[in-house]
């Protein structure tokens, strides 16, 4: 997933995603979510209820807020259009080659 | 029509053009305040479908395009040692600063890593006890929650090797600075949407009031948009200063109150030097006293920093709505995306950019597609 750093995206923009799986992490509710086959590890501490299947608007691997589907799909699609998802193409720490043994 | 078709729902949106026209008497100077909301009115050519006389200008909301040319040089300056890995968002490192940007520091060997998330970085401190990892706190309020968490989560794990460079902006003094410059001709505001997703609009309400403008929170699709400029002139025409959500599926009054209750814990207000505007009082976040051992500027004895700005450049009358991008002598001759000279080319959030981008200096004259 290397690539893409070339264009700049809009940090005032969030991105919907799907939450995948839950857990805690130093006592902080962390998860995995799905931006249409793309996966983060995102902070969910603010946005405490959410469950697997939900969505959520993330801004630079944090959740903000939660949406519904229909709301969550129509966003993305314009992002898409916007090119706007350019960020999810930086790696996560916790990825293949990102968990800082690079540095 | 040029640009109806694209719409998600070109129906509507035809529908929203119509009745701004209906509703627009005057003249009115309507200004968008967030950079995402600049790059959809650009794109979908909202400001070309407006009647004569609406005339959209472009905000200071572009937290790239704002940041410092002395907080750019600080940057610069701590990520060159060699004990450093530098952590930033993406948008930060063709910035050019004084000595050169981010990215020719990595070129040259230097430890600069674009990363996801602040949080991001935080595990890179943890995985790597033996270097100091500095991340560049920058943005308004939506990065204002993760960066808090960020510095947060670090003392919790009492990480010695993490820090960061804060340079966060609020966008409710810079707009109280637009309306109070003697030049100012902004009559009203489209709100920015997720900025008050985080932190409500409560604070937006005594600015209507004491200047008299409305101020719609608004989205970022062409829908949202025009649903917003409609709540706006409407107010406009009618006379009536206030605070409208147009974007209430999204946006509460109160935002999120976990989220502001982190911003409280961290930071605490500041004066903050916006690029191509000046210092504007109250106008950022610092780390507070508790949280200060993660300052890199504390942690980071770096020199007196002294910069020069471009003399021909207008982004600071751009960023304020007082001028637009093609009035400037410089745009998409000298000053272009891969030269900027100042603050609304730097980042491809900046007016400047946008407009180069979608092609506007390619343009001879605004089309107008509707006359009032």
């Amino acid at each position: 997933m290397r690539g893409g750093k070339d264009r700049s995206t809009l940090m005032c923009l969030g991105i919907p995603g799907r939450v995948v799986e839950t857990w805690l992490e130093h006592g902080i509710l962390m998860g995995k979510v799905d931006f249409d086959g793309v996966s983060k590890r995102v902070c969910l501490a603010h946005v405490p209820a959410v469950k697997p299947g939900d969505y959520v608007v993330v801004h630079v691997g944090f959740a903000l807020s939660q949406i519904d589907e229909v709301e969550a799909k129509r966003v993305f699609a314009f992002l898409e259009r916007m090119e706007q998802l350019d960020e999810l193409a930086v790696e996560s720490a916790d990825e293949p080659g990102g968990d800082g043994s690079g540095v | 029509m040029k640009y109806l078709d694209e719409y998600r729902d070109p129906v509507a949106a035809e529908k929203l053009v119509q009745a701004i026209t209906r509703t627009a008497t005057r003249p009115w100077t309507i200004m968008e305040v967030c950079g995402g909301q600049t790059h959809t009115i650009v794109k979908y050519g909202i400001d070309e479908m407006l009647p004569r006389g609406i005339d959209l200008v472009h905000g200071p909301g572009c937290p790239v395009c704002v940041t410092s040319l002395e907080t750019i040089d600080r940057a610069h300056a701590i990520a060159s040692r060699p004990d450093v890995v530098f952590c930033s968002f993406g948008d930060m490192l063709r910035v050019p600063g004084s000595r050169g940007d981010l990215l020719q520091l990595k070129s040259h060997g230097s430890q600069v890593r674009v990363v996801y998330s602040p949080l991001d970085a935080v595990q890179i401190a943890a995985a790597n006890p033996d270097r100091q990892v500095v991340f560049f706190a920058i943005g308004f309020e939506t990065t204002a929650p993760p960066n808090a968490m960020a510095v947060w989560l670090a003392a919790e794990r009492r990480l010695t090797n993490f820090s960061v460079l804060v340079s966060h902006v609020l966008v409710p003094p810079a707009i109280t600075a637009i309306l109070e410059a003697p030049d100012n001709r902004v009559q009203a505001f489209l709100g920015p949407g997720h900025v008050c997703t985080v932190v409500g609009y409560e604070e937006y309400e005594p600015i209507a009031a004491r200047h008299g403008v409305p101020i719609v929170i608004t989205g970022f699709e062409p829908v949202d948009m025009l649903e917003g400029l409609l709540m706006a002139v409407t107010r406009l025409e009618q006379g009536r200063a206030g605070v409208d959500n147009a974007y209430g599926r999204v946006v509460r009054r109160e935002g999120n109150p976990a989220s502001r209750a982190l911003i409280e814990e961290v930071f605490e207000v500041c004066d903050r030097k916006w690029r191509g505007v000046g210092t504007i009082p109250a106008s950022g976040l610092r780390l507070r006293e508790r949280y200060r051992s993660f300052d890199a500027e504390l942690r980071f004895d770096v020199d007196a920093i002294e910069t020069q700005e471009s003399a021909v450049c207008i982004s600071g009358e751009i960023l304020r709505g007082v001028r637009k991008p093609r009035e400037c002598p410089a745009f998409a001759t000298t000053c272009t995306p891969m030269t900027p000279l100042g603050a609304t080319m730097v980042s491809a959030e900046g007016a400047c950019a946008a407009y180069y981008a979608y092609g506007r200096h390619l343009e001879t004259a605004p089309v107008t597609l509707h006359g009032v």
